[in-house]
């Protein structure tokens, strides 16, 4: 099948405004436009069920549909701070077929009433953000952007935002809080940014890949999109895959694909031709799947990937082979994770860092039984208690290697990565 | 002063924004502080805070916050390598060890003729490409790819040439 998101991969210089439109380019925009109520547009992508394809899963044309009539201006933000250790998705399409991130962009922004649109991107993509800067250009002289568009009364304009690493503004109203030149630290929810977003105004943030998604459905209905994934995942997703793989990269494919296929068809098999010892399918905040032959069948969709104690989130999958011993795996995400930590809350500062501890600890094999129970306990405990997800996310791949790979926490073991 | 030597940029900043918002510029507007010198320093940091219509406090704030803000001189190119997860199966870790040897630094280190810094950081979002590196530098930030050793010592040569 061609691909839908990664299209550049089947046509040649889709990234030029010419190429695009000669593909269908900003069809569904000018349909939406000119012929669309804004809610009709919402109402569609609802019907399509797409899902944020960040992480969260959160239904997109729902989270649209929270914006309230009765507070003005609203806003339309495109989370492009992909900063999810295994999550290379979006910096792909961002580079390589601009135009239907941005017109995916525009069409958000007419569902959701706003007249202007900031792209976050994470600092590092200082280069992105100059081929979207340059793009924008491109739809402003093309007449795409900017005043009365298509003869409507619908005025819009998009900005690029760059951060200054910090992964936390991934989170979306650490990320409001950047762009209104503060520190990136979550706001206490609620009130959700649908009704206080940024400068205090409802505002929509949405992922790079879930916006890439919508003018498709714009152009080819909701039916079409449905009938594409699982039931309980519509669509295609971008698999992220690194690791101990023979051909990393990204795969696009219908959710529902499996972990078996995307690993031996796609990816080409194990480094080394090794056994897969455990799989992060939601990069450094996943639970660890045990990779046996049950999870290797398991169709790669949210319900299906729950079944096995773990989550999908934005199918970052990194593939971990024999030679690893599982408290090297968690002393690299408790790591990140203590470094990352904004330190508003007091669970996940402290938390992350008396995990750092224990894990150092247990490196230098000191009393390796004592210091594995303390470091599930600490972790155990910093669970439902963060304000966001970060805090959350640094305890999944800490507490389900301790249960469910006990051998590699035992005093006999050497720990570490060999091989 | 920026406002001097990048009037059009600083416009073109604060144009993004509301204008009853301007403490927004302050992020682009400390990118572009930070291309003269490879960091930002007090006076800078005034001149940005006046321009937001914010305290010199408020902006050494986000300079702290944030990683890729610096307010002391290093190498006046700075080698970022991710030895995250996913990079670190790949051998990021390795990496790093033999670039620092052969550069005859630690990581985190400068190179004697201060051309060259070189750190460990998070995650970069190139983890099919492991071993793989940032660089700071005069011109931005730039990813360097699928690299070794040898590759990377071949780049710090090319930029010793070119980077006074």
């Amino acid at each position: 099948m061609a691909h839908l998101l990664l299209r550049h991969r089947d046509i040649p210089d889709i990234g030029k405004l010419d190429v695009y439109r000669k593909n269908g380019g900003f069809e569904a925009f000018k349909k939406a436009v000119t012929a669309m109520k804004p809610q009709e547009v919402t109402d569609a992508v609802k019907a399509s069920g797409l899902r944020g394809r960040g992480g969260a899963g959160f239904p997109t044309g729902v989270k649209w549909g929270f914006v309230p009539n009765n507070i003005w201006p609203h806003y339309v933000v495109a989370n492009a701070d992909e900063s999810e250790p295994g999550t290379f998705k979006d910096r792909e399409i961002m580079e390589s077929n601009p135009f239907q991130f941005l017109e995916g962009v525009a069409i958000a922004a007419y569902a959701v009433g706003a007249n202007a649109a900031y792209v976050y991107l994470r600092g590092e993509f200082w280069t992105v953000a100059a081929i979207l800067d340059e793009k924008i250009a491109d739809m402003e002289k093309a007449g795409l952007l900017g005043d009365k568009l298509f003869g409507s009364d619908f005025s819009l304009r998009i900005h690029t935002h760059l951060g200054a690493g910090a992964y936390i503004c991934g989170e979306e109203t650490a990320l409001l809080e950047s762009i209104e030149g503060k520190r990136g630290q979550p706001r206490i929810r609620p009130p959700f940014p649908a009704v206080y977003g940024l400068y205090g105004k409802p505002t929509v943030v949405n992922n790079v890949e879930t916006l890439a998604n919508v003018p498709l459905i714009v152009e080819k209905g909701a039916d079409w999109y449905k009938s594409l994934g699982t039931a309980d995942s519509a669509g295609v997703k971008i698999f992220s895959l690194s690791g101990h793989v023979n051909k990393p990269g990204n795969y696009e494919l219908p959710f529902g694909v499996t972990f078996r296929e995307l690993i031996y068809n796609y990816g080409g098999g194990v480094t080394d031709g090794r056994p897969v010892k455990a799989i992060m399918a939601a990069g450094a905040s996943s639970a660890m799947i045990v990779a046996d032959d049950k999870a290797l069948d398991t169709p790669m969709d949210y319900a299906s990937v729950r079944t096995l104690g773990a989550d999908l989130g934005s199918a970052s999958v990194i593939v971990i082979n024999d030679s690893v011993d599982m408290d090297w795996v968690i002393n690299k995400t408790i790591h990140f994770f203590k470094h990352e930590s904004c330190g508003k809350c007091t669970p996940c500062r402290d938390g992350t860092y008396w995990m750092l501890h224990l894990i150092e600890r247990i490196e230098r094999r000191e009393d390796i039984e004592a210091n594995t129970e303390l470091l599930h306990t600490v972790a155990k405990q910093m669970q439902n208690k963060c304000l966001c997800p970060l805090g959350e996310f640094s305890t999944m791949a800490v507490t389900t290697a301790i249960e469910r790979f006990p051998a590699d926490f035992e005093a006999s073991v050497n720990g570490g990565k060999h091989g | 002063m920026l406002a001097e030597k990048y009037p059009g940029e600083i416009k073109k900043i604060l144009a993004k924004y509301p204008p009853e918002y301007k403490q927004s510029a302050v992020m682009p507007l400390l990118h572009l502080a930070q291309l003269e010198k490879g960091f930002v320093d007090r006076h800078m940091m005034r001149e940005i805070a006046d321009l937001c219509g914010i305290t010199e406090t408020d902006v050494a704030e986000i300079v702290g916050f944030y990683t890729l803000y610096h307010d002391k001189p290093e190498g006046k190119l700075r080698i970022q390598v991710c030895t995250d997860i996913a990079c670190a199966l790949r051998g990021a870790d390795e990496f790093l060890v033999n670039l620092c040897e052969r550069l005859g630094i630690q990581p985190g280190g400068t190179t004697p003729d201060g051309l060259v810094t070189v750190e460990a950081v998070m995650c970069l979002a190139a983890c099919d490409r492991a071993p793989m590196f940032q660089v700071q530098g005069p011109d931005g930030i730039s990813y360097h790819e699928t690299m070794t050793v040898d590759k990377t010592m071949a780049f710090i040569e090319t930029a010793r040439k070119e980077v006074k």
